[in-house]
C-alpha cells in the first residue's frame, strides 16, 4: 500500500510538502502514479498521531456504554493513533488474561494502538500489589488506580516500589475521598445550589503526599488530571528540585468552570470536578510553563440513564476523544497562550515519553501515525456526529477550530472526513 | 403581573414583584382558612398531585389542605407503596404522574436539583416543596408572609438565623427571597454548619449567636437536620444547646418588639428550649396557618397562569 498525502502543512514546518507512506510507514519520495491513493491536503494541518494517556474504553464489562471498537474509531476521529486506557473495568484489568483479552480486541478492531494500564492494586481495591510483572508481559505500559485512588501512603509506597523494579510508570488520581463526599467543587456556587462540595484540599492533599512519596523514594510518580492552582504550585516547585513528578490535564479544565454546574447539568459532572477560574487559570499557566507535561482525554463514556437524571447521583466523566484537539487548538494555540508545536508536544511526544511508547516520530521508517486537521475553519461541534456509543459531552454546539480531517495509523486510513 | 415561569422551583427563580404578588394573594386566602366555608372554587376541575420522596407532615398536609380548600382533585404519592420502590426512574415516574392529566406536581425530593431535572420534560406545573440541600421557596415564602404581617416595608430589616446552614434549604430561600426584597440577613452556626461561599447569597456571617441575633427584627431558629448529617459536625446535644441555641437571654438581644420563627419540626432543648419556642414572641404556630395560605396562593397563581395559555 502506497499513499501519498500532497499539499501537507506539517504543524511544525512553514511551507506545504508531500508526505509519502509505504507498508506502514513513511517513506522516500516516490512517484505519484505509482501510489494506490493520492490525497491532496490542500494546506490542511498535519501532526504525528495523538497520544492520551488516559481514557476509558469500558470494555470488558461496560459494553452498553462503549466498546473497544467504537471507543478506538471514537479516538481516531479526534486524531489520536494511540491511546491508554483505564483499569476500571468490569472485571477489573488487574491481570494479564485481562489485558491480553483487551489487546486482542482492539487489534481486530484496527482503528487506533491501544496500551492498556493496569490496575495497581488487586481489584483496584488500594490493598495488595497487582501482578504488574505478569501484566506488563501482557503489554500494560503503566500502572494506577485510577477513580480509586491508593489512599494508604504504606501501599502507595509499596505500589510506586514494586512497579519500580519492572520500570513500570504509576499514574495516580490524587483526591482524599474522606474530603471528596461531594457531587462538585466546593465553593459558592455549590452551596448557591445546594450540591455538596468537593474542595480543592482533597485533590491537593493527596498530591503533595505522592510528591512526598517520589521525592523521597526517588521514583517518578505521575499525577492524573491535575485541576488545582495548588497541586499545579506544588508540581512546579518539585519539578524545581528535581522529583521525578510529570503530570496531565483534560480539556475541561482549562475550558470549563464550575459555574456550568449551576443548571445542573449532568454533563459537567466529573471527578475532580470543574473548578473555578482562578483554577482554570492556574492550569493554563502550568501548560504554558510546563509544569503539566501532557493533555490526556479522560474520555469516560456514559450511557443516557447515567447522566439524564438527579446531579448527585449522575455518574461522573465526560466524552473527550472528540473534542480535544479542537479545544487545545481553539482555546490555547488560536489564543496565543502556546504554540501548534507546543500541543503537539502537549498531545503526543510527552505521553509518548512520559509511558516510553516511542510514538510521534514522522522521519521515513517511522512508522505512519499522523492526524491532520482543518484549523482555519470554524466548526460547529455536534454531538449527534460522535462516534461514540455515548453522547455525554458538554461541548455539544461549540464553535471550535481543528476539525479533524484524516487519522493514519500504521499507514492505514482510521477516520477520514476528506471526500 | 403573575407568575412567569410555568414552575415554582425557588426563590431564586422569582422576581420580588412576583413574591409580592405571592405575599398579598396569600394575605387573601388566610381569610378563606379562616371562615366558616373553607371553599373556594379556583381550582375546580383541576388534578394536583404530591409526590413526596421525604418524610414531610406539615409541608405535604398543608398542600393537601390547601388543594383541596380550593376544590381540586387531589392524590399523593410516597416512596412506600409506589413504583419508586421498584426501582423506576424519577423521569419515569414524573412523566407518569404527567400523563395522567395532572395539572400540579408538587415534589419533595432528596437530591437538590430533582424538580429542576424533571419541570422541563414535563406538561405539568412543577411546585418545589423541598429540594435536598438547595431550596424550600413555600416555606421561605410562608416564613415571609409571616413578616410581611408584620412589617409594612422588608427594606433595611434585620432578619437572624441561626443553626445548621450547611444542610439548610430553608436558609437558602429564605436568604434569598428577604435580600431580594432588601432585608438584611444575618446567619450563625457552628463552622462544622457553615457552607462556604455563602456570603454570596448576600448574607452577613455572625461571629456568634449574640452577634447574630442583636437589634434583629425577627429570629429564625433551625432544625438540627439530624438525618441529613453524614458525620458527627458537633460533639454531642448538650454542647449544641449550651453553645449554639437561642436561649431567652439571647432573644433578649434582639428587638423588643422580635418575633421568633422556626420552620420545624423543632428538636426542644436542642436549638430552641421549650421556654423559648412556647413564648409570648413566638409566632411558630402561625406559620403553619401562613403554610396553608401561601400554598393556597402559589397553587391559584400557578392555575391562573395555567389557564392563560
Amino acid at each position: 500500500m502506497r499513499l501519498v498525502l500532497k499539499n501537507a502543512k506539517k504543524y511544525n514546518e512553514e511551507t506545504l510538502s508531500n508526505i509519502y507512506i509505504e507498508d506502514g510507514k513513511f517513506a522516500n519520495e516516490f512517484a505519484e502514479d505509482t501510489a494506490d491513493r493520492v490525497i491532496d491536503l490542500k494546506g490542511a494541518t498535519v501532526t504525528p498521531g495523538l497520544v492520551d494517556m488516559h481514557c476509558h474504553l469500558r470494555e470488558p464489562g461496560g459494553e452498553y456504554k462503549e466498546t473497544i471498537k467504537t471507543g478506538t474509531a471514537s479516538a481516531a476521529k479526534g486524531g489520536y493513533t494511540s491511546i491508554c486506557c483505564m483499569p476500571n473495568t468490569n472485571p477489573v484489568a488487574d491481570n494479564a488474561a485481562v489485558i491480553s483479552g483487551i489487546m486482542k480486541k482492539a487489534e481486530e478492531a484496527g482503528n487506533c494502538r491501544v496500551y492498556p494500564i493496569g490496575a495497581a492494586t488487586k481489584n483496584i481495591e488500594g490493598d495488595q500489589i497487582s501482578e504488574m510483572g505478569l501484566m506488563k508481559d501482557a503489554g500494560i505500559v503503566a500502572v494506577s488506580d485510577d477513580g480509586r485512588p491508593i489512599k494508604n501512603a504504606g501501599i502507595m509506597r509499596k505500589v510506586l516500589e514494586y512497579a519500580s523494579d519492572f520500570d513500570i510508570p504509576v499514574l495516580n488520581h490524587c483526591e482524599d475521598k474522606s474530603l471528596a463526599e461531594g457531587a462538585m467543587n466546593e465553593g459558592p456556587i455549590s452551596t448557591t445550589i445546594g450540591i455538596r462540595g468537593i474542595p480543592t484540599a482533597a485533590e491537593d492533599i493527596m498530591i503533595s503526599r505522592d510528591i512526598i512519596l517520589s521525592e523521597y523514594l526517588d521514583i517518578p510518580v505521575h499525577i492524573c488530571h491535575v485541576s488545582t492552582k495548588g497541586g499545579v504550585r506544588m508540581i512546579r516547585d518539585a519539578k524545581a528540585r528535581g522529583v521525578k513528578v510529570t503530570a496531565e490535564t483534560c480539556p475541561h479544565y482549562f475550558t470549563l468552570t464550575d459555574a456550568c454546574c449551576e443548571n445542573y447539568d449532568t454533563n459537567f459532572k466529573m471527578h475532580p470536578p470543574l473548578r473555578t477560574q482562578e483554577h482554570v487559570d492556574a492550569i493554563i499557566e502550568g501548560l504554558k510553563d510546563g509544569t503539566i507535561d501532557t493533555i490526556a482525554t479522560d474520555n469516560a463514556p456514559h450511557h443516557e440513564d447515567e447522566k439524564v437524571c438527579e446531579f448527585s447521583v449522575a455518574l461522573n466523566g465526560i466524552l473527550g476523544f472528540e473534542t480535544a484537539f479542537a479545544l487545545g487548538y481553539t482555546y490555547l494555540v488560536k489564543t496565543g497562550v502556546i504554540t501548534l508545536e507546543k500541543l503537539v508536544d502537549l498531545m503526543c511526544f510527552a505521553p509518548s515519553k512520559i509511558l516510553k511508547l516511542g510514538r510521534g516520530g514522522m522521519e521515513v521508517g517511522d512508522d505512519a501515525d499522523l492526524a491532520v486537521f482543518n484549523t482555519s475553519d470554524e466548526f460547529t461541534f455536534d454531538k449527534n456526529t460522535l462516534l461514540s456509543k455515548s453522547r455525554n459531552t458538554p461541548y455539544d454546539g461549540w464553535k471550535l477550530y481543528g476539525e479533524t480531517l484524516l487519522t493514519i495509523m500504521g499507514g492505514k486510513v482510521t477516520y477520514e472526513k476528506l471526500c | 403581573m403573575g407568575l412567569k415561569s410555568k414552575d415554582l422551583l425557588g426563590m431564586k427563580q422569582l422576581t420580588a414583584d412576583e413574591i409580592m404578588e405571592i405575599l398579598d394573594t396569600a394575605k387573601t386566602m388566610k381569610l378563606v382558612i379562616s371562615s366558616a366555608n373553607k371553599k373556594t372554587s379556583h381550582l375546580q376541575g383541576k388534578s394536583v398531585v404530591t409526590l413526596f420522596y421525604e418524610n414531610s407532615t406539615r409541608t405535604r398536609l398543608s398542600f393537601e389542605l390547601a388543594s383541596k380548600y380550593m376544590g381540586s382533585a387531589s392524590a399523593n404519592i410516597s416512596t412506600s407503596g409506589s413504583s419508586v420502590k421498584k426501582g423506576e426512574s424519577l423521569l419515569d415516574t414524573a412523566r407518569t404522574i404527567d400523563m395522567m392529566g395532572t395539572d400540579i406536581i408538587i415534589m419533595r425530593h432528596n437530591q437538590s436539583g430533582a424538580p429542576h431535572f424533571i419541570a422541563p420534560y414535563l406538561k405539568s406545573s412543577v411546585v418545589n416543596a423541598g429540594d435536598g440541600m438547595n431550596e424550600h421557596p413555600t416555606q421561605a415564602l410562608l416564613d415571609m408572609l409571616t413578616m410581611y404581617e408584620r412589617f409594612d416595608t422588608f427594606e433595611g430589616k434585620k432578619i437572624a438565623i441561626c443553626g445548621d446552614i450547611y444542610h439548610s434549604r430553608v436558609v437558602r430561600s429564605n436568604a434569598i427571597g428577604l435580600t431580594k426584597l432588601g432585608a438584611q440577613v444575618s446567619v450563625y452556626g457552628p463552622k462544622t454548619m457553615m457552607p462556604i461561599g455563602i456570603e454570596n447569597l448576600g448574607v452577613r456571617i455572625a461571629d456568634s449567636v449574640a452577634d447574630c441575633v442583636k437589634d434583629a427584627d425577627a429570629v429564625m431558629g433551625l432544625r438540627v437536620q439530624l438525618e441529613r448529617q453524614q458525620k458527627s459536625l458537633f460533639p454531642s446535644i448538650a454542647e449544641y444547646a449550651k453553645f449554639y441555641a437561642i436561649t431567652p437571654e439571647m432573644l433578649a438581644l434582639a428587638k423588643p418588639d422580635a418575633f421568633l420563627m422556626h420552620p420545624g419540626p423543632c428538636n426542644h432543648g436542642v436549638e430552641l428550649p421549650t421556654a423559648v419556642y412556647d413564648c409570648d414572641q413566638s409566632v411558630i404556630n402561625e406559620q403553619v396557618t401562613n403554610g396553608v395560605a401561601v400554598r393556597m396562593a402559589v397553587l391559584y397563581l400557578l392555575m391562573a397562569r395555567r389557564n392563560q395559555l
